[in-house]
């Protein structure tokens, strides 16, 4: 068990690219770490250089309070899961499972006890003899965690470890990793580009863009309170939905109508100093069909009426999609998140807003509805940084 | 019953073929098997299958010295050449599949270069140098030469399967503690060793069938190999023809490299690697 501290850790290539830029963790004792963010935000570059597969450029690493930075991989006591699983292949799962025990000169009869606890854990007892090859996706992705529990290391760290499989076992693979950590209560660092996994297993979420860390905070905290644009994109699924807004005499012109703000939001906005352009932000989640609200319960929002263009009933829900007038929000970081979920090409004039409604909904594809936000939970951005200009801290 | 008779069809055709192909290349083989068989005689009546069957040839060339010490240098030069080509060219193809270092494309294309390089036309500069160092008739005279001309073979094969093993595999031998020496040792080479085997048959049997060195860097029997033996059979008089312990010799050379092939093959496990990572 461990500490982990990453103090302005830096990463520059020799050609002069920054995967990293003095990023700044303090992973405690125990605790389940995320590093979240799209392809190339450098998040697997940062575990390589906690594992000590990658060298520091600059800036300290500190595993239980001692430097790390110029520590082997091997003296570090650090175990890692690999996206591939990395499993020996000339190796029974038995002798995979306690290679690192063989390398760590421990006697016969501990690596056998060792190696079928945490077989047992993990039930791949009846696996033991069997080779990599011959295993299912799922099977191989608990030996990878079984060679990482045995020797009881003080970190684990997880690299996209669940990326290889296929939905329905990533979602019960999830599960039992956090099980697991609970159970060891080892401190884990995992790297995901999945927001769904981020949110559901980590005490911890560390947002990464382009190498610079947006924000950091715990799940539910993130959802809420994003610091800036791009974090509102990235949390969420649906993602959120942006649209460019004027704000005017403590009132809001947006695509969906003038907005009323409430007190709460103007006092943010005045207090961050709001430019006039603002980028208008609202979940998915804070719409609902407003033939379906009491009249008192609409007083605490806006309604808008549109054409319901495309309509996914799942079951216990319904997703409305709209096209409103306006200009869409274009700014960088939107840009990076529409390209990284490979939308960029999708055609389109105006803004498309996703709504969820309630499955009682009578809304029907082509024809217009009466859809009410709550005025509250609005977030308003700013379009050059991208900050939050409603972020309460 | 209609799929069953399609198998059989297509085996039938399989089979013709490869029979073919076969039969093909073996002839000569065969050929030379059945002039080792033939007596004096009978060994110009152009028979395929002898009349006459005897084991005199093979008598006579393990009677003298004249073969049974060339096959000794044979065994002796071949083997070491090739455990050292083998050796160096792991360490050579290790690090050109797996590190980015100054003249990495350079040492690659050298080492092209030499494979191409026509032999005969280093033969005379080489003949001349170990005179001078006195390599000249020795078994490090041919031994040096084969590395050289063998290495090049061997990297480019040995780095071709180096870069099939999934990289993570070592990042993971190193998080599970192990040393870069534990990692190559207990995780890459045995996952090489498909690849190990198969350039060690390459290597051998260039060593094993070279002429060319043996003759000219060889004068008596100190180091003179069966290829370049064979050119000095005699036969009992000036008026007889060694074709027939010729033929014999030959035979016996190829047993070696078919017995090292056969042991090796069950090694060359190909997909080996199958099963490490996800794919």
């Amino acid at each position: 068990m461990a500490e982990i501290v990453l103090d302005k850790v830096t990463k520059t290539y020799p050609d002069g690219a920054r995967a990293v830029s003095e990023m700044d963790i303090e992973i405690a004792d125990g605790e389940f770490v995320i590093l979240v963010g799209p392809s190339g935000c450098g998040k697997s570059t940062a575990l390589n250089m906690i594992a000590g597969l990658e060298d520091i450029s600059s800036g300290e690493l500190r595993i239980d309070g001692a430097r790390a930075n110029e520590k082997a991989p091997k003296d570090r006591d650090i175990a890692m899961v690999f996206q591939s699983y990395a499993l020996y292949p000339h190796m029974s799962v038995r002798e995979n499972m306690a290679f690192p025990l063989r390398l760590a000169k421990v006697d016969d009869a501990t690596v056998r006890a060792k190696v079928d606890e945490a077989a047992e854990i993990l039930d791949l007892t009846q696996h033991l003899d069997r080779r990599p090859s011959n295993l299912s996706g799922g099977q191989r992705q608990r030996v990878a965690m079984g060679r990482a529990i045995v020797r009881s290391p003080k970190a684990f760290l997880m690299d996209e470890p669940l990326s290889n499989l296929d939905a329905k076992l990533r979602g019960q693979m999830r599960t039992s990793v956090a099980k697991l950590q609970k159970q060891l209560g080892t401190t884990t660092v995992y790297v995901t580009h999945d927001q769904t996994e981020a949110m559901t297993l980590g005490d911890r979420v560390v947002v990464l863009r382009g190498g610079v860390v947006q924000q950091i905070g715990s799940p539910q905290f993130l959802y809420e309170q994003p610091a800036n644009l791009f974090v509102a994109g990235f949390i969420g699924s649906p993602s959120m939905n942006f649209v460019a807004a004027t704000l005017e005499d403590g009132a809001l012109k947006s695509p969906l109508g003038t907005i009323t703000l409430t007190d709460r939001i103007r006092r943010l906005a005045e207090e961050a100093n709001a430019p006039r352009e603002v980028v208008l932000g609202i979940r998915p989640e804070h719409f609902e069909d407003a033939a379906l609200l009491e009249e008192e319960h609409k007083a605490r929002g806006a309604s808008f009426s549109a054409a319901v263009d495309v309509l996914e009933s799942m079951g216990s829900e319904k997703f409305a999609y709209f096209t409103v007038e306006g200009e869409l929000a274009r700014t960088a970081e939107l840009q990076e998140l529409a390209a990284d979920a490979g939308a960029t090409d999708v055609p389109g004039t105006g803004s498309t807003i996703v709504a969820r409604l309630s499955a009682s909904s009578g809304a029907r594809v082509g024809q217009d509805l009466q859809v009410w936000f709550d005025a509250d939970k609005l977030q308003l951005f700013d379009p050059s940084s991208g900050k939050n200009l409603t972020y309460a801290g | 019953m209609v799929m069953g008779t399609v198998t059989t069809a297509r085996k039938t055709r399989w089979a013709l073929l490869d029979i073919v192909i076969v039969v093909y290349a073996l002839i000569p083989v065969l050929w030379i098997a059945s002039l080792s068989f033939k007596t004096k005689d009978t060994l110009a009546d152009g028979n395929f299958i002898p009349r006459e069957w005897t084991l005199q040839n093979y008598a006579d060339i393990f009677a003298t010295n004249e073969f049974i010490r060339p096959l000794i240098n044979s065994i002796g030069i071949a083997t070491i050449a090739t455990v050292i080509a083998v050796g160096l060219g792991m360490m050579a193809a290790y690090a050109i599949a797996r590190l980015d270092f100054p003249g990495k494309r350079a040492l690659v294309g050298v080492s092209l270069l030499i494979a191409m390089f026509p032999q005969i036309s280093l033969v005379t500069p080489l003949f001349n140098i170990e005179r001078e160092l006195g390599l000249f008739d020795t078994w490090p005279g041919l031994i040096l030469p084969y590395i050289t001309f063998a290495l090049p073979l061997g990297i480019y094969v040995l780095s071709a399967f180096f870069r099939e093993i999934p990289w993570e595999l070592e990042k993971a031998a190193k998080m599970d503690g192990a040393t870069p020496a534990q990692a190559f040792r207990r995780v890459i080479a045995p996952l090489a060793a498909p690849g190990v085997f198969t350039t060690a048959i390459l290597v051998f049997i260039f060593c094993w069938n070279d002429f060319l060195f043996a003759i000219s860097l060889t004068s008596t029997e100190a180091a003179r190999t069966v290829p370049a033996a064979l050119s000095f059979f005699t036969g009992t008089s000036q008026f007889e023809d060694p074709t027939g312990t010729i033929a014999a010799a030959a035979v016996v050379i190829t047993i070696p490299i078919v017995l090292f092939v056969l042991f090796f093959q069950r090694r060359i496990v190909a997909g080996l690697t199958s099963g490490a990572v996800k794919g």
